[in-house]
């Protein structure tokens, strides 16, 4: 066969279809049928019936919200004061900063349980706030990181024109910087919000709890349950997808998740 | 007092973040099992990781899969991204549309749904390590994809047909001059790969050999049980890895001023 | 007798699949060996699609493209021994200078001493010796140019393609280019085929120009030939500066236009229409009793080496260069010497003449009000409640600066003895019968001409009125001189 730069895309293209698209018209067609094959309703409406799963996916929406929030409020100061002024100089610093999402986050977390276990004690006793105490330490990297290159990226010359028409450096950072970051606050939102929706494995080390969205799938895989379990993870697919939609375009993914500094 | 402030913000962030890895290093060179207690220098830990037959094997057998699922997804990627380039506006959209779905989904469902299709409907058995190998070639692929995608972008279209005109075949100008372009986005895109696998803990849990574990798999379950040799040799394993990620990333620094250049790629 | 032309494009079309567009429509060129052709045109006229279709990087959709008698439209790029420098010359950024050079040799399997001695020699041909170990991004655009050239050459290509290498450098570095450039085919003897939007390299460079637009070839010949004997105002108003007006013959060389009677040098029977063509360089400013045609100056432009002005005489305007500049508002005289003016016989009869905008922004003519809109011409046009027109920017309209040509067909005016009842009303000055009616020219009061088609037999001499209905014209806005 002649050679073209398209037929390069082919085994691609057909390993994207047989190991992405397949498997979740699988999910689809699980979700909707019982154990027999037989079309139902039922995971769904089991679902939203079931006290227990309902109480799990607001409790992860709000371990969510909560550490997405705390991330952010860490993140931003952070990511600012090396984005600007004299540190901006010396980029090598946000290395620093992003490093530790390099190290496994299960021995960083195994290393969080044993200073967390020093101070309290007993981690199950504060299970929502040691949830968010793990995952913001999980996760504020990858916040820190989007911020950063949002703001380093900024022209300094749109402060000065700020400056010059008369914005004090409060109002500079509100009308300017604080909008223009907008991308960068959004790539770092989703890098943390949905992870902390569905990563239920940080629970399941601090405190061997695992009451979040994301576990729910993991039980009804040890019980051998595909139905109810694609029914869950179609749910969270639904989750993503609202979510995805709702803080745009995804292309910076490879730069917040580390790849810009590889 | 402005800069004070920063400055102390700053040292608090990162004492949040190194304190924990810090302090388990530190006792990882001592005979305690728990940290808070004073004890003697040690290097029991270290001798224990080195010499334990099932964490060796765990750890080459998680590097294993990372450089091989890494060096598969790179070709995958890679070849995906220049095909769907130069492919006709309305393919090259649709393999990007599919190339998100990994991007942007949650990894429990990737790893539960390929679970479904490959062990529950196809009946693959998971100790042929294919399912595993699947899983995460899919997970990594795409961000080959995107890392490659902008290089692509950037080259000038002339580059590929000046080789041509100069006598060179198709095949020949992809290798000597196109491949050369996008080099770099391809070397960061292995190297999001590989940490990618090395990080994977959802995709491995769902198709991997029950015999078998990654770093992610093994210190999880460690640390549900009770084993205290294995568990303080885990404080080993992360200092280990602390120290080599510090080397690679002090090796970028010598060989370039890394932050501008993750500054210049930021401008993709 | 052996065949001389290198390359022959036989009735060349291309239109792309995806959209249907038809970038190259029956293109026909016989190019000898040794010449510098160019392929001059406005900016999607068809000539890069043409010069890649040459060079292999487009298949042509139908015809034949011969090189020495062969047809190789089939033929990938790397088969063929023609070779290309790229507009942003597209250097490989990852080699050095001589790699780059080396890159087809090397192709094409040389020996590597064969190799040295050639990069060698072809970079002292470019005046770049010793640079076999520079990166590309260490040099000046001047210096890339001539990389890329030397890459190209080295391959000893029997066709050397350039795409408008020049674009990208500075006025100064360009002038110094095309000279060395056209000294580098002298030398060489290679084949040019040069792509252009910019007249004065084509004319300054070329032994043949083919201008094309809109896919066609619009004129083949020599820069002169094309510069004083342009085929249709197409070529006369892209080549150059030109006044351009319909006429016609009215008797042996003798030419009336622009409300004056011309003495020429184009041997036209009486009566045919035409277009003539009068370069601004041509005219020459009189007093007004010595001018043939006398006009009153309504713009001076002080252009460094002359002034261009403009005179409005009748309903025509008239561009002149000179170096001695009339005050506006003056009435001169003008002149033109027979071989000054280009007659073209006219394709079409199309009546083609100013109208005037009023102080209320409505289209007029001979005083009379056109009903048509005028903010479609502008662009962005919008007509506000005083009725001022703004463009797309809200400034007002420049009155003065504002030029609207109207055009209508032969066929589309009435002739009608109620001399008032027309638009304009002038005296028949020569008929031709031609089959099934009549041609008829109308020499109105301004000095005008028209043409008129009509079943009915008029007399020479009679006074009659043009009915021109405004929805049959077509009005375009008259671009400026630049």
């Amino acid at each position: 066969m002649k050679f073209t730069r398209k037929s390069l895309g082919i085994p691609y293209a057909l390993w994207l279809v047989l190991f992405v698209v397949l498997p979740l018209a699988v999910l689809f067609y699980y979700a909707f049928t019982d154990g027999t094959g037989v079309f139902t309703f039922a995971n769904l409406t089991g679902f939203f019936t079931d006290p227990n799963a309902l109480g799990t996916l607001f409790y992860s929406f709000a371990i969510a919200v909560a550490t997405t929030a705390v991330c952010l409020l860490l993140a931003y100061p952070t990511a600012y004061i090396l984005a600007s002024g004299r540190l901006k100089e010396r980029q090598g610093i946000i290395l620093i900063f992003v490093l530790p999402m390099w190290i496994n986050f299960s021995l960083r977390i195994t290393a969080l349980k044993e200073v967390l276990n020093l101070i309290e004690g007993n981690l199950a006793r504060y299970p929502f706030l040691n949830s968010v105490v793990g995952m913001t330490y999980d996760f504020l990297p990858f916040m820190i990181l989007p911020i950063y290159t949002t703001i380093a990226r900024l022209d300094p010359a749109y402060i000065e024109a700020a400056n010059d028409l008369g914005a004090n450096a409060r109002q500079a950072f509100r009308k300017v910087t604080l909008p223009l970051s907008m991308p960068g606050i959004m790539s770092g939102v989703s890098m943390v919000f949905l992870p902390a929706m569905t990563n239920y494995v940080v629970l399941d080390m601090l405190y061997n709890s695992t009451y979040i969205m994301g576990s729910l799938i993991g039980s009804y895989f040890s019980a051998y349950n595909w139905n109810g379990g694609s029914m869950i993870a179609l749910i969270l697919l639904a989750v993503i997808c609202l979510f995805t939609l709702l803080t745009g375009d995804e292309e910076d993914r490879p730069a917040a998740r580390g790849g810009a500094l590889l | 007092m402005k800069k004070t402030v920063r400055a102390v913000f700053l040292c608090l962030v990162l004492a949040a973040l190194y304190l924990p890895i810090v302090i388990l290093a530190v006792y990882s060179f001592t005979d305690s099992t728990q940290i808070g207690a004073i004890h003697r220098f040690s290097l029991h830990n270290y001798v224990t990781l080195f010499t334990t037959p099932e964490l060796i094997h765990m750890i080459l057998g998680t590097l294993l899969l990372a450089f091989g699922s890494a060096a598969i997804a790179t070709l995958l990627g890679t070849m995906g991204a220049i095909g769907a380039f130069y492919s006709k506006e309305r393919t090259g959209r649709i393999i990007s549309l599919m190339n998100q779905v990994p991007v942007v989904n949650a990894d429990v469902v990737t790893g539960f749904s390929l679970c479904i299709l490959l062990v529950v409907v196809l009946h693959v058995s998971k100790d042929t390590f294919l399912p595993l190998v699947v899983g995460h070639v899919t997970l990594c692929a795409p961000f080959v994809y995107l890392a490659v995608m902008p290089k692509i972008r950037q080259m000038d279209p002339a580059l590929y047909e000046a080789a041509l005109d100069l006598g060179a075949t198709p095949g020949v100008a992809m290798r000597q001059v196109v491949i050369p372009q996008i080099v770099p986005g391809i070397v960061s895109g292995f190297g999001l790969a590989i940490t990618l696998s090395l990080d994977d803990y959802f995709i491995a849990t769902y198709t991997k050999p029950a015999t078998f574990d990654t770093i992610s798999t093994y210190v999880v379950n460690a640390t549900k049980g009770s084993q205290t040799t294995i568990k303080t040799a885990l404080w080993a394993l992360s200092t280990v890895i602390f120290a080599v990620v510090i080397l690679v990333v002090l090796l970028m620094n010598v060989r370039r001023p890394a932050g501008s250049a993750a500054l210049e790629r930021g401008k993709d | 007798m052996e065949n001389t032309n290198i390359i022959e494009l036989k009735h060349v079309t291309k239109s792309f699949d995806d959209n249907g567009f038809t970038a190259v429509q029956d293109f026909n060129l016989e190019v000898k060996r040794g010449e510098f052709v160019t392929f001059l045109g406005p900016s999607g006229c068809g000539k890069t699609t043409t010069l890649r279709m040459i060079a292999g990087f487009e298949m042509p959709t139908s015809g034949e493209i011969l090189l020495n008698g062969k047809p190789i439209q089939n033929l990938p790029p790397y088969e063929r021994p023609i070779n290309t420098v790229f507009q942003r010359y597209a250097l490989f950024p990852h080699m050095n200078i001589f790699d780059n050079i080396a890159f087809g040799l090397r192709q094409k399997k040389t020996p590597k001493d064969q190799i040295a001695r050639k990069v060698k020699r072809v970079l002292s041909l470019v005046d770049l010796e010793g640079f076999e170990e520079r990166r590309v991004s260490t040099l000046s655009g001047g210096q890339q140019q001539r990389i890329a050239i030397a890459r190209a050459l080295v391959n000893e290509p029997e066709i050397l393609l350039l795409d408008e290498p020049l674009g990208a450098l500075d006025l100064k570095m360009r002038q110094e280019m095309q000279l060395e450039l056209k000294e580098m085919h002298d030398r060489l003897g290679i084949t040019f085929i040069y792509v252009t939007h910019d007249q004065e390299e084509a004319l300054t460079m070329s032994d043949k120009i083919v201008v094309m637009s809109e896919g066609r070839i619009q004129q083949i010949g020599t820069p002169e030939d094309i510069y004083n004997e342009p085929k249709n105002a197409f070529v006369a108003d892209f080549i150059g500066e030109s006044n351009i007006f319909s006429g016609f013959m009215t008797g042996k060389m003798k030419v009336r236009f622009c409300g004056g009677e011309f003495a020429c040098v184009d041997d036209v029977p009486e009566g045919t229409h035409i277009t003539a063509v009068v370069r601004p360089e041509d005219v020459e400013i009189t007093s007004p009793e010595k001018g043939m045609i006398t006009g009153e100056v309504t713009s001076v432009i002080f252009k460094g080496i002359h002034y261009e002005i403009a005179v409005q005489t009748g309903k025509n305007e008239m561009e002149v260069q000179s170096t001695k500049a009339p005050k506006v508002g003056q009435t001169v005289g003008m002149s033109i010497e027979p071989d000054g003016i280009h007659i073209m016989i006219a394709e079409d009869h199309t009546n083609r003449f100013l109208v005037d905008i009023n102080s209320d922004y409505r289209l007029e003519y001979n005083g009379r009000l056109l009903y048509a809109s005028l903010t479609r011409l502008i662009r962005g046009g919008k007509r506000l409640a005083d009725g001022t027109i703004v463009d797309e920017n809200g400034d007002p309209l420049d009155l003065k600066k504002t030029k609207i040509l109207a055009s209508i067909q032969p066929e589309d005016i009435e002739m009608t003895d109620d001399a008032e009842s027309g638009l304009v009303e002038g005296n028949i000055s020569n008929l031709i019968y031609q089959g099934d009616h009549y041609s008829y020219v109308i020499h109105t009061d301004f000095g005008q001409d028209f043409v008129a088609y009509d079943e009915d037999l008029w007399n020479m001499g009679d006074r009659i009125g043009l009915i021109m209905p405004t929805e049959k014209m077509t009005f375009t806005l008259k671009k400026q001189g630049r």
